[in-house]
């Protein structure tokens, strides 16, 4: 993750080492420069998207208009969301997929080196491009990440941008998707059979497929509405024969596959985490596999529980509401795994498995609220409320973000070949597990309780409930300092780490040096 | 030794062909997705689509004079102001299998021509396959002048197979400014 590995390499004679000074990161083709700056990255939008969200947080944290125009309010949550999917969360899990695959599998790297290189370098300008419509004519889209239209043709100047950005960032993640799926396939050491794939192995090739499956679709989706809007096509206009909630019916087809992609791999992560830190190896290894994989087909036929009160018939609110409640079964599954892996073992609580611990929890509330949700009759009541807000922040922040987390703490040393400060690294646990607890879980109360979400004001009853998840949000977004502090610091120094790091760990990243070789496995190894 | 590096490099080949024709092939399938939903709404009576037989072949229906509907007709206008539209009478009663004809009423309150579009939208879901339009102003757009009022006939007839529970189907028009004229 810094220049240790450029120490490292250099003693490495035969084999060539990164180029010198800044052109190295613009040319690079080797999967852990590429890795570094997709996690770099991430963490940079991570706290682009956060300060957006704290403009959210700080006006509601009042009812009333305080600090923000409506309008400006509108795109911060638009754009909050997009930034924390698509230039946060996203490049984070392809950073991590990026620096591990090539290790777990034995490989020196990933297939098509250049073609990594190209996906990275998209992000950045795609990024500036999403950033850039805050400044332009009109603001930036405020009609909600999920782009709707007749609503989101209003946009002004920065119309354009969105739907370009958003095809940038697809093309972006579908070639990194293809990397991954071809280095699984081609480039496993001798012997590593599927069924011997670590899991994050596993949860990232079957996300690689979701990828190329929605991405394009999502691709279309927003063409149609570019051309809607400049080229009198009238797939959602109603006035030319079109029909607005078809645009809903595409976009979920993505969305709901989306979701999963922004979770599976977090499955992945925790399941190399538990095993280590609970000394045992995890409980059920092929039923994750199979979990993963039909929750990954089920994604695709449960779109519509995003659409209950768009006036379904009865008998399509019955079919995906059914077939969303069975996704709960898979997902059962695994959580019984991992509790089942804990069971007995020998534990020990260091930062990533208490990232780790608390993903488990916490995603598993956000799965319950998620079941709630599911039950269509309900849905007509919580629907565009803050209950769903709490849902989706549930599986996501200490869902997915808190598996990032784990997982930034569980290989740095790896990554570097230093410790991170164990301390430090705890406090940030607690620091953010009491805060996005405080900042997430009055809004199911408020949900319940009728306050809609997006709307920069809200009746007086919902204040106090308010006033706790601001203060949590605050609590939270300081607390994330301190995880970039810890990270910048061990990626300076620090105490040396061994090669295995973890007294449990199992894996082949783990019988590398710590930080590993340029070029991982030059000689692939054998498994038996 | 070189056989299988060359193997390999083939079947990289054949791997990476597949993958990078399977996104461009889902985006085809977003683009699939328009006239697909269209289908089954058709075949649904789903979102409301009401259906369109000539009047010839609605003048060959079996009327079923022991059953009697309710027709309600329902106007809006999707862009505020500028526009009155109303339909000529509230209600009709009707008999399966026998076309009648109403009027919607417009008035374009500009000060100048426009072009309107009125989209139809039938409920319950399982009359409106049934429901079938022999002639509309829905068809075509239609030109105002300014300050015009005209009066836009529709000509319907209720197919004899709608359920036997159906006593009451609502025709919405939603009137449209396409643009000036
Ligand atoms: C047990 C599994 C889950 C179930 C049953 C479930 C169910 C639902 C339902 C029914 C909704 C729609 C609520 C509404 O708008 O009225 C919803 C929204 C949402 N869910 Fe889940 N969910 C589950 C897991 C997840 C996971 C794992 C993620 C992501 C990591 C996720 C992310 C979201 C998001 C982002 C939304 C809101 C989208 C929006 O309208 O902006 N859900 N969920
Ligand atoms: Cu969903």
């Amino acid at each position: 993750m810094n220049a240790q590995a450029v120490d490292h390499a250099d003693h490495d004679d035969h084999h060539h080492g990164p180029a010198k000074g800044w052109m190295r990161w613009l040319t690079t083709t080797n999967h852990k420069d590429i890795g570094t700056l997709y996690l770099w990255f991430s963490l940079a939008m991570f706290f682009v998207g956060g300060a957006m969200a704290l403009v959210i947080r700080a006006e509601l944290f009042q009812p009333g208009l305080q600090l923000v125009a409506p309008g400006f309010f509108n795109q911060m949550t638009t754009m909050h969301a997009l930034v924390m999917i698509f230039l946060a969360l996203m490049p984070a899990f392809v950073g991590l997929a990026n620096w591990l695959l090539p290790m777990m599998i034995g490989a020196p790297d990933m297939a098509l080196p250049r073609m990594n290189n190209w996906s990275f370098w998209i992000l950045p300008f795609a990024s500036a491009m999403l950033l850039a419509t805050l400044f332009v004519d009109g603001g930036a889209p405020a009609g909600g990440w999920t782009m709707y239209p007749p609503l989101v043709l209003q946009t002004g100047a920065a119309f354009p941008m969105l739907i370009f950005a958003v095809h940038l960032l697809g093309i972006s993640s579908i070639m990194g998707s293809i990397n991954i799926i071809a280095t699984i396939m081609n480039m496993r050491a001798p012997g590593m059979t599927y069924m011997k794939m670590p899991l994050f192995v596993w949860t990232w090739f079957i996300t690689a497929y979701l990828l190329i499956a929605t991405m394009p679709v999502l691709a279309g989706a927003v063409t149609m509405l570019l051309t809607d809007k400049y080229f009198a096509t009238s797939f959602f206009s109603a006035a030319g024969g079109g029909d607005p909630v078809m645009f809903q019916h595409i976009f979920w087809f993505f969305g709901h596959p989306e979701v999963y992609i922004l979770i599976l791999p977090a499955f992945g992560i925790v399941s190399q985490i538990i095993p280590t830190f609970a000394r045992k190896p995890l409980f059920g290894y092929s039923s994750m596999v199979y979990a993963t994989a039909s929750i990954a087909f089920l994604s695709f036929i449960v779109w519509a529980h995003h659409m209950f009160t768009v006036g379904l018939p009865v008998e399509a609110e019955l079919f995906f509401m059914f077939a969303t409640m069975l996704i709960a079964v898979p997902t059962g599954v695994k959580v019984f795994n991992w509790v089942s892996t804990m069971w007995q073992g020998a534990m020990t609580f260091e930062t990533p498995m208490l990232f780790a611990i608390g993903f488990v929890i916490m995603f598993t509330i956000g799965g319950f609220s998620g079941l709630m949700l599911a039950l269509t009759p309900v849905d007509f009541q919580y629907h565009d409320t803050y209950f769903v807000v709490a849902h989706f922040h549930y599986v996501l922040v200490p869902g997915a973000i808190f598996s990032v987390m784990a997982a930034a703490y569980y290989w740095i040393p790896k990554w570097t070949g230093n410790m991170y400060d164990e301390k430090l690294g705890r406090f940030h646990f607690w620091m953010s597990t009491i805060f996005v607890n405080i900042l997430f879980f009055p809004q199911h109360f408020v949900g319940l309780a009728g306050m809609p979400r997006r709307i920069p004001d809200y009746a007086v009853q919902f204040a106090d409930f308010n006033a706790i998840s601001t203060i949590g949000a605050f609590g939270f977004g300081l607390s994330q300092l301190l995880f970039a502090y810890i990270m910048i610091k061990t990626a300076i120094g620090g105490k040396k780490a061994t090669s295995e790091v973890w007294e449990g760990a199992e894996g082949l990243e783990w019988t590398l040096s710590s930080p590993p070789p340029y070029h991982s496995f030059s000689t692939q190894p054998i498994i038996k | 030794m070189e056989d299988k590096a060359a193997a390999g490099k083939r079947s990289m080949r054949a791997l990476l062909t597949k993958l990078f024709v399977f996104p461009v092939l889902m985006f085809g399938f977003g683009y699939l997705m328009v006239p697909l939903y269209d289908i089954f709404c058709d075949l649904t009576g789903l979102n409301g689509k009401t259906g369109a037989i000539s009047s010839a072949q609605a003048s060959q229906m079996q009327v079923d004079t022991s059953r009697q509907i309710k027709i309600e007709f329902t106007s809006s206008i999707n862009q505020q102001g500028n526009w009155e539209f109303r339909p000529a009478e509230p209600t009709m009663l009707v008999h399966p299998g026998k076309p009648y004809t109403t009027e919607f009423i417009a008035v374009n309150k500009r000060n100048e021509a426009v072009i309107s579009q009125s989209v139809p939208s039938v409920t319950p879901n399982k009359a409106a396959a049934h429901f079938d339009k022999t002639e509309c102003f829905c068809f075509t757009e239609q030109k105002f002048d300014a300050l015009e009022e005209r009066k836009m006939p529709v000509t319907f007839v209720v197919g004899t197979a709608v359920p036997k529970d159906v006593d009451r189907i609502t025709l919405s028009y939603t009137l449209f400014t396409k643009e000036p004229g």
